[in-house]
C-alpha cells in the first residue's frame, strides 16, 4: 500500500512545488501531443483521416447544437422579462431531426467501411511475424527465418522509483528492439501464452488482443525507417504498465544483417550450454536473470508477495534442486508461475536457479551447470 | 388516520415506506459515491507525475477495480433506485411501492454485499486487480484468491438490482392514479420503466459470467480457459452483453429527471413528449445489439465488426431526438438557472461531447487507435460523471425541497455546481488528449509525454472531490436549518409530487388522486 510515509511527504511537497510552478511547463508546451498520429503505414493515415473527418463532422454539429442552445439560454431568460411561448410538438421538427442525422451517420459510415475492409486484408505477406504476449514481455518469431527472441522493458528499476533521472524513452525502451523492413507488406501474426495482452503500435495503426490459445493477424507496409515504440494496450496483470514495444524499421540490407547476427547470437549460446561455469560467474549472472524475469514477482529481494506470489527465501528455493529446476522450466499450471523452459536459455536457468538457491542469505551451496537443464528438458 | 414512522433503529430496519427506503439507498449511495471517490483520488494521485510513488502496480490496479465497481454497482445504480423509491409512487399519485417488504430486503442486502467487496480489499493477496471488466483468464486461472468474494458480492447486488427492477415495473404497471395513462406518465416513469425492463433482462446474465468464473476458478470447468477447450473471448461476449444494456441502465433514468428539470426552468412544456417517450425504448432496444463494439480489437470477423459499428452509429439517431427535444424545450422559454437547471444544462452540454466521442469509437478502424486509451475513459467519464451524477445531483437539488421541507442555499448549490463544473472538465477533457497522444488505460506509470496532461487531470480530480464535499455539507445544512420550502417549491412545476405538502407527509396519495 504506502509505499513510505516519506513517500507521501515528498509527494505532497512535489505537488505544491509543481502546482507553484506549473506554467513553468509552458516552455515545454511544443512538446505536448494531444492528437492522434499520422503514422507510417497506409493503415494509419487512414485511420487518421478518418479520425479527422470524425472530429470535424462533431465540431460542425456542435456548434449548431451549442450555439442555439447559448443563444437561447442569453435571449430567452426569464430577467430580460420574456414571456414563454407553449409549443411543445411538431411532427415534422421530428422527423427533420431523425433524417438529417441519419443521413450524415452514412456519410461517416462509408469511408469508415472501406477503410476497414482494407485494415483486414492479411492476404500475400512478404515477412510474417509470430508476436507471443507473456506476462509482462513479448516474445517475436520471424517465421521461416528460425529467429525468436523475448523483448523486456530496459528501462532501469532507479529511474522508476525516482532516484535516477528518468531519459527520454523512459518506459518505452526495450533490450531487443523487433527489426523489420521498410516497404514490405509485414503479417503480425499476434497470440498470448498467459493472459489477454494487446500488441499496438500507434504508429503502424495496429491494435490486436492478445489471446492465449486464439490467434489474430493484423499488417502494415512502414514506409518510413525508424523507431516506433508502442505498449501493452489490455489490462494483463501487474505489470501490464511495462512491457513496451520497440520496432526499429530499416533498409532490407539492414534487416538481412539483423537476422544473421540474431542466428549467430543463437549459435554462440547453443555452443555455452556445453561449458562447465564457476559458482561465482553463474551467481553473478543469475542475479541479472533474476532481477530481469523473476523480480518483478517475487520482488528483489526474494521474499514475494503474500498470497499471491511466493517467497523464494523458503519453499523451493531450499528444497531439492530437481524439484527447483523443474518449477523453474515447467511452471506451475494454474498459477502465474509460467514455464520458462522456452523463455529463457540453459545457461539463464542455469545461473537463476545457482543465484536462487545462494542469494538473501540462503546458503545451498549447490549449484546448476546448463548441462543439468538440457538434460532436464530432454527428460533425463 | 396516518401513523408516523416508528422511532429509533427499527424505523430503518423494518421500514416498507418507500420515502424511508428512498432515503436509505439515497445516503448509501453517497456514503458509496465518496468511497469510490477515495480510490479515483488514489490514481489520481499516482499519475500525478511519472515514476512510482505512492502505491505499487498491484495496488493501482486494485484502486481501479474498485473505484469501477463501487461506483457503478454502488454510487450511482443505488441512487438512481432511491430517486425511483422516492418519487415513482409520489409522481404516479400511489400510496407506497407495489411490494414494500421485497422493497426493504433489496435495499437491506446492499449494504453487505459491499462491506464484502471492500473487505477484499484487507486479504491476504489483495482486492480485484482485473479491472473492472473483469476480464478471463485475467479474473480466473491469474486471479488473486478474494475473486470468490468478489463473485458472491456481484450476485448479492444483481439479486438486489432485479428485486428493484420488479418492484418497480410492479408499481408502475398497477399503482397509476385514475386518469394517468401510459402516455401520461411523467418521463421519470417512463425512462425508469424501461430501465427496470433492462435490469431484469441483464443482471441475470450477469450472474451468469460470473457463475461461469466460479466454475473455472473452483471446479475444475474450462469455459473461458483455451487449454481446456474454452474461449477467453466468451467471457467478453457474455460480460458485454450485459455491460453494454447496463451503462444505459445508468443512463436512462437521468434522461427522466433532465426531462422534469428543464421544462420547470424554461417555463415551457417539454417539447415532443412522445418522441422522448419512443427515442428511450429505441435506445434500449438498440443497447441489445451493439455490445461488441467494446471488443474491435479481439479479432472479430469483418462481417460482426462492420454490423456492430453500423448499429453502434445507430444509437446516434434517438439519442440526438433527445437532445434536441431539450434544446426546443429551452427555446423561446423563460429560463432561470437555479442550482437543478444548472446541472441539467451541464448535463446536456457535457453527455452531447461524450456522445461525439461515443460516435467516433463507434467507426471500428478509428477505434483501432482509440481503444483501451485514456480516450476511451474521457468518453465514458463524459456520458457518466454528467449524465449518471450531475443528473442525479440535479435532481437531489429539485426534489429535496420536497423531501425534507426544507429550501437549501442557492448561493452554495452555484458554487458546488461551478467547482464541480470546472473539476470535471479540467480532469476529464486532458484524457482526450493522452488517449490520442497514445497512453493506454489502467497503467500506473508513463513516459513524460503524457507528464502534462496527466498532471491537470490529477489537479481537476481534486477540485472536483472537494466541490463534493460541499455537496454534502449543502444537503446537510439543508435538512438541518434550511429555510422552510413552499409545497410548491418552484414556478408552477408540473408533476403529481407538487400537490403535497413540503415536506412530503410519511403517506401520501392514500385515497389516488384523480389525473386530469
Amino acid at each position: 500500500m504506502l509505499k513510505t510515509a516519506r513517500g507521501l511527504c515528498a509527494w505532497l511537497l512535489g505537488f505544491a512545488v509543481m502546482l507553484s510552478s506549473s506554467w513553468v511547463l509552458a516552455e515545454e508546451a511544443e512538446q505536448l501531443k494531444f492528437n492522434m498520429t499520422r503514422g507510417v503505414t497506409p493503415v494509419s493515415q487512414d485511420i487518421h483521416g478518418l479520425h479527422m473527418l470524425m472530429f470535424w463532422w462533431c465540431v460542425g454539429i456542435g456548434v449548431v447544437v451549442f450555439g442555439i442552445m447559448f443563444f437561447s439560454m442569453f435571449v430567452h431568460r426569464k430577467s430580460r422579462g420574456v414571456k414563454p411561448a407553449n409549443f411543445h410538438e411538431s411532427t415534422a421538427l421530428e422527423l427533420t431531426w431523425t433524417a438529417i442525422p441519419f443521413a450524415i451517420l452514412i456519410a461517416m459510415g462509408i469511408p469508415a467501411s472501406k477503410s476497414l475492409i482494407e485494415l483486414y486484408d492479411t492476404s500475400e505477406s512478404e515477412v510474417d511475424v509470430l508476436i507471443t504476449g507473456y506476462q509482462w514481455r513479448w516474445k517475436y518469431e520471424v517465421l521461416g527465418e528460425d529467429v525468436s527472441f523475448f523483448s523486456n522493458l530496459s528501462t532501469p528499476r532507479d529511474e522508476i522509483d525516482g532516484f535516477a533521472e528518468k531519459n527520454p524513452n523512459y518506459l518505452l525502451e526495450v533490450d531487443e528492439p523487433l527489426v523489420l523492413p521498410v516497404g514490405k507488406k509485414i503479417r503480425f501474426i499476434v497470440t498470448a501464452n498467459d493472459v489477454i495482452h494487446n500488441w499496438w503500435v500507434p504508429d503502424f495503426g495496429v491494435k490486436r488482443d492478445a489471446i492465449p490459445g486464439f490467434t489474430n493477424d493484423s499488417w502494415a507496409v512502414i514506409e518510413e525507417p525508424g523507431v516506433y515504440r508502442g505498449q501493452c494496450a489490455e489490462l494483463c496483470g501487474k505489470d501490464h504498465g511495462f512491457m513496451p514495444i520497440v520496432v526499429e524499421a530499416k533498409s532490407d540490407a539492414e534487416y538481412r544483417a539483423w537476422l544473421d547476427e540474431k542466428k549467430a547470437a543463437a549459435a554462440a549460446l547453443a555452443e555455452l550450454t556445453e561449458k562447465t561455469f564457476t559458482f561465482d560467474e553463474l551467481y553473478a549472472k543469475g542475479e541479472e536473470v533474476y532481477n530481469r524475469s523473476c523480480a518483478a514477482c517475487h520482488q528483489a529481494n526474494g521474499e514475494g508477495v503474500p498470497g499471491a506470489f511466493p517467497s523464494l527465501k523458503e519453499g523451493i528455493s531450499v528444497g531439492p534442486i530437481q524439484n527447483h529446476i523443474d518449477v523453474v522450466v515447467n511452471g506451475v499450471p494454474g498459477t502465474a508461475m509460467q514455464a520458462f523452459g522456452e523463455q529463457l536459455s540453459e545457461v539463464d536457468i542455469a545461473a537463476v536457479v545457482t543465484y536462487e538457491r545462494n542469494a538473501w542469505g540462503n546458503n545451498m551451496g549447490d549449484l546448476a551447470q546448463p548441462l543439468d537443464i538440457y538434460n532436464h528438458k530432454q527428460g533425463k | 388516520m396516518a401513523h408516523g414512522p416508528a422511532k429509533g433503529i427499527t424505523r430503518w430496519l423494518y421500514t416498507t415506506n418507500h420515502k424511508d427506503i428512498g432515503s436509505m439507498y439515497l445516503w448509501f449511495s453517497f456514503a458509496m459515491f465518496f468511497l469510490g471517490g477515495i480510490f479515483a483520488l488514489v490514481i489520481r494521485a499516482e499519475l500525478f507525475q511519472p515514476g512510482l510513488q505512492i502505491v505499487e502496480p498491484n495496488f493501482f490496479n486494485q484502486m481501479t477495480t474498485m473505484h469501477g465497481l463501487v461506483m457503478v454497482f454502488g454510487a450511482v445504480m443505488p441512487a438512481f433506485v432511491g430517486l425511483a423509491n422516492w418519487m415513482i409512487p409520489m409522481q404516479i399519485g400511489a400510496p407506497d411501492m407495489a411490494l414494500p417488504r421485497m422493497n426493504n430486503w433489496s435495499f437491506w442486502i446492499l449494504p453487505f454485499a459491499f462491506a464484502m467487496l471492500s473487505s477484499t480489499l484487507f486479504m491476504e493477496g489483495g482486492a480485484p486487480n482485473f479491472g473492472w471488466t473483469f476480464y478471463a483468464p485475467l479474473s480466473t486461472t491469474y486471479a488473486p484468491p478474494s475473486v470468490t468474494f468478489f463473485i458472491f458480492a456481484v450476485h448479492i447486488m444483481g439479486a438486489s438490482s432485479i428485486m428493484g427492477a420488479i418492484n418497480i415495473i410492479a408499481t408502475i404497471m398497477n399503482m397509476r392514479a385514475p386518469g394517468m395513462t401510459y402516455m401520461k406518465m411523467p418521463l421519470f416513469v417512463w425512462t425508469w420503466l424501461i430501465t427496470a425492463f433492462l435490469l431484469i433482462a441483464v443482471m441475470p446474465v450477469l450472474a451468469g459470467v460470473v457463475t461461469m468464473m466460479l466454475m473455472d476458478i473452483h471446479f475444475g470447468t474450462s469455459f473461458f480457459d483455451a487449454a481446456g477447450g474454452g474461449d477467453p473471448v466468451l467471457f467478453q461476449h457474455v460480460f458485454w452483453f450485459f455491460g453494454h444494456p447496463e451503462v444505459y441502465i445508468m443512463i436512462l433514468p437521468a434522461f427522466g429527471i433532465v426531462s422534469a428539470i428543464i421544462p420547470t426552468f424554461a417555463r415551457k412544456p417539454l417539447f415532443g413528449y412522445s418522441s422522448m417517450v419512443y427515442a428511450t425504448a429505441a435506445i434500449a432496444f438498440l443497447s441489445f445489439v451493439v455490445w461488441a463494439h467494446h471488443m474491435f480489437t479481439v479479432g472479430l470477423p469483418i462481417a460482426g465488426e462492420l454490423f456492430f459499428m453500423w448499429a453502434t452509429m445507430l444509437i446516434a439517431v434517438p439519442t440526438g431526438v433527445k437532445i434536441f427535444n431539450w434544446v426546443a424545450t429551452m427555446f423561446k422559454g423563460a429560463m432561470t438557472f437555479e442550482t437543478p437547471m444548472l446541472f441539467s444544462i451541464a448535463f446536456v452540454i457535457l453527455f452531447t461531447i461524450g456522445g461525439f466521442s461515443g460516435l467516433m469509437l463507434a467507426i471500428a478502424p478509428a477505434d483501432f487507435q482509440y481503444h483501451d486509451t485514456y480516450f476511451v475513459v474521457a468518453h465514458f467519464h463524459y456520458v457518466l460523471v454528467p449524465g449518471a451524477i450531475f443528473s442525479i445531483t440535479a435532481g437531489v437539488y429539485y426534489w429535496l425541497p420536497k423531501w425534507c421541507g426544507n429550501m437549501y442555499n442557492e448561493t452554495m448549490g452555484k458554487m458546488h455546481f461551478w467547482l464541480a463544473f470546472i473539476g470535471l472538465n479540467v480532469t476529464f477533457f486532458p484524457m482526450h488528449f493522452s488517449g490520442l497522444a497514445g497512453m493506454p488505460r489502467r497503467i500506473p506509470d508513463y513516459n513524460m509525454m503524457f507528464a502534462d496532461w496527466n498532471m491537470i487531470s490529477s489537479v481537476g480530480a481534486f477540485l472536483f472531490g472537494a466541490a463534493q464535499v460541499m455537496f454534502l455539507y449543502n444537503i446537510i445544512a439543508t435538512i438541518v436549518s434550511g429555510k422552510k420550502a413552499t409545497d410548491e417549491v418552484w414556478e408552477n412545476p408540473e408533476g403529481l409530487e407538487w400537490t403535497v405538502p413540503s415536506p412530503a407527509p410519511y403517506h401520501t396519495f392514500e385515497t389516488p388522486p384523480e389525473y386530469k
